[in-house]
């Protein structure tokens, strides 16, 4: 914005023509600059976005070639709309959403004040968390699988060992149960990332607000909630926006670990999705889905961008 | 600040043991896993110590040529460590070229584009898979590291636009202004001013390119069907699926795959939480 074109060394008169030289080249340096990262990003993102958009107007089946690939205006649409499974796969998606990120930060922040009080180890502590989030998410994935597994996995032989069950179970074999064996993969590895962010917002408060508070002899409670809280909340709403992004589209973790079963129970949206397009091989109508949950994502955007906005008022 | 009392001391320590437990026990189970013979590893209930610990597994993986699954943990870790390398040199190459420009320089109307590109990162990379996969078709990109560099790069290039681009913002114009009264070009000031002092940056927006492109499952799981191209996820993931699964063969391979990204993140760990700061921030 706060462009400065550098004084230039040119007699008075060569000025003028000078200057417009430079004003042009400039602009076409800046050009040719984002070129290429424009070019891969439109060639490969937001061309193939405007013709999904153009293929979820058609039955395009490549199961059924002899129909050829008609164009349905929003038949798609239509039909997923009405569809039972699509609904309860939005409501799965939506249960993975709302109790894993619920458990990440209320865990994540816990462990962020944890780390932010002094005791020793601590440094020790804060590097360790940094393993699983750098854990590709397709090895937590199998990494807890083999923890739930039913017949050898370490969690039947822990519980039994502490008396906790009385014989081993297959925690994977029922929905919810599958469902929360998820969700438990999903805040091991997420939680990290809310503790690192947490605790960079935390050390940015002034240590004498807490004194002062301690002063007029407010209690470590009323100090989190009226001190910590507000100031961490910016940061938190973050988050929770990335998270919420993230969250919806969940798919490595239960491809890995319970192929959307048992009975559909993990079923998220990503999954319902690819397997329309890419198991089924209903082309069009699996762009429509996608069409679908992008949606729902802006949505969200637009009311966490709308929460943002109302709250900066306060600080 | 008032002095701790001893209970709140003890339940500190308690509270960081049982983090440090929590963070480190699963980890921890699939390396015993890996190391315990197949005969142990099926044991009711489990050995938590090995008796007879074996790198079997791990020698497999580095030099065996008759065990097929070994061989394509061999293949796939060479595919992914070429696959994210180079998505991670062209990411911050033209990256850092595009993000310059976006922060420094005037030209009408780049905003929109600025907007463009930080919308097509926020989108669920599913709802482009359909019709890359006939462009992919079409170009005979499938099944090759080609292909994934190129889908890898545009996925990933709007992040590392975005996050170079405050980098850029935050160093103060005055010492470019210096640089370029001296004679330095646009490009000259780039290279020589700007970039070695984002260095922070650019380790940290490149270290974030790697571990994406690392860890990435869809994409790879639609492009990639052969040892020529497929990824460390995806050879992860095909383990998980068959009938007879060798678990310690599966728990070897995690660990191995797990290593490159958690040792960059350790080693790179004071670039990293300011690069994950100015990420979720700006």
């Amino acid at each position: 914005m706060a462009d400065v074109i550098p004084q230039n060394p040119v007699t008075p008169s060569g000025r003028r023509s000078f200057f417009h030289h430079l004003i042009d080249s400039e602009r076409s340096l800046a050009w040719m600059l984002i070129l290429p990262a424009l070019i891969i990003v439109f060639g490969l993102i937001i061309m193939p976005i405007l013709s999904a958009f153009w293929m979820s107007l058609h039955t395009i089946d490549l199961k059924r070639p002899g129909i050829g690939t008609p164009f349905i205006g929003l038949g798609n649409y239509a039909d997923i709309l009405s569809d039972a499974y699509f609904w309860a796969s939005v409501g799965r998606t939506f249960y993975f959403m709302i109790v894993s990120i619920a458990i990440e930060l209320v865990a994540g922040v816990s462990i962020a004040l944890l780390l932010n009080t002094d005791f020793r180890g601590r440094n020790i502590l804060r590097t360790l968390i940094l393993i699983p989030w750098a854990l590709p998410i397709t090895i937590d994935a199998i990494m807890w699988k083999w923890i739930f597994n039913a017949n050898y996995g370490a969690l039947n032989s822990l519980f039994l060992q502490l008396g906790i069950i009385s014989k081993y179970q297959a925690w994977l074999s029922d929905s919810l149960g599958a469902m929360h064996a998820v969700i438990l993969a999903d805040v091991w590895k997420v939680t990290p990332l809310v503790i690192l962010l947490s605790l960079a917002a935390l050390q940015t408060i002034p240590a004498d607000l807490y004194e002062a508070a301690m002063i007029d002899g407010a209690s470590i409670w009323k100090s989190f909630w009226f001190i910590t809280f507000p100031l961490l909340l910016p940061t938190l709403m973050i988050v929770l926006l990335v998270r919420t992004m993230d969250a919806f589209k969940v798919f490595d973790i239960i491809y890995i670990m319970t192929s959307g079963g048992p009975a559909d129970g993990t079923k998220v949206i990503a999954y319902f999705t690819y397997l329309d397009a890419f198991s089924y091989l209903r082309l069009g109508h699996g762009a429509a889905l996608a069409y679908l949950m992008t949606f729902f994502i802006i949505i969200m955007i637009i009311i966490y961008i709308k929460v943002l906005k109302s709250r900066e008022v306060e600080y | 600040m008032r002095r701790r009392k001893p209970y709140e001391t003890f339940l500190i320590y308690m509270a960081a043991l049982l983090v440090a437990i929590i963070t480190l026990a699963p980890p921890i189970w699939l390396f015993i896993s890996s190391i315990s013979t197949q005969q142990e590893l099926l044991n009711v209930p489990v050995h938590w110590i090995p008796q007879e610990p074996t790198f079997e597994r791990y020698i497999q993986i580095a030099v065996a040529t008759g065990n097929a699954s070994a061989a394509i943990f061999r293949a796939s870790m060479v595919n992914s460590m070429i696959i994210a390398s180079s998505v991670t040199l062209l990411c911050i190459g033209f990256g850092s070229l595009a993000a310059y420009s976006f922060a420094r320089m005037k030209f009408g109307g780049q905003e929109p584009f600025l907007y463009i590109m930080l919308f097509s990162y926020m989108l669920p990379p599913i709802m482009i898979l359909v019709p890359l996969y006939t462009i992919m078709r079409d170009l005979k990109l499938m099944d090759t590291r080609l292909g994934l560099i190129i889908v890898y790069s545009a996925l990933i290039m709007p992040f590392a636009v975005w996050i170079l681009r405050g980098y850029f913002q935050s160093i103060p114009h005055e010492l470019e202004d210096a640089a370029r009264i001296d004679g330095c070009t646009r490009l000259g000031a780039l290279i020589r001013v700007v970039l070695p002092l984002s260095a922070p940056g650019l380790v940290a927006t490149g270290l974030f390119c790697f571990l994406a492109s690392w860890e990435e499952f869809l994409l790879a799981l639609i492009f990639t069907s052969s040892p020529a191209a497929k990824t460390i996820p995806i050879a992860i993931a095909e383990f998980t699926g068959r009938h007879a699964i060798d678990y310690g063969m599966m728990a070897a391979g995690g660990v191995v795959a797990a290593i490159p990204p958690i040792l960059l993140a350790l080693v790179f760990q004071r670039y990293l939480i300011s690069g994950l700061m100015s990420g979720a921030v700006k």
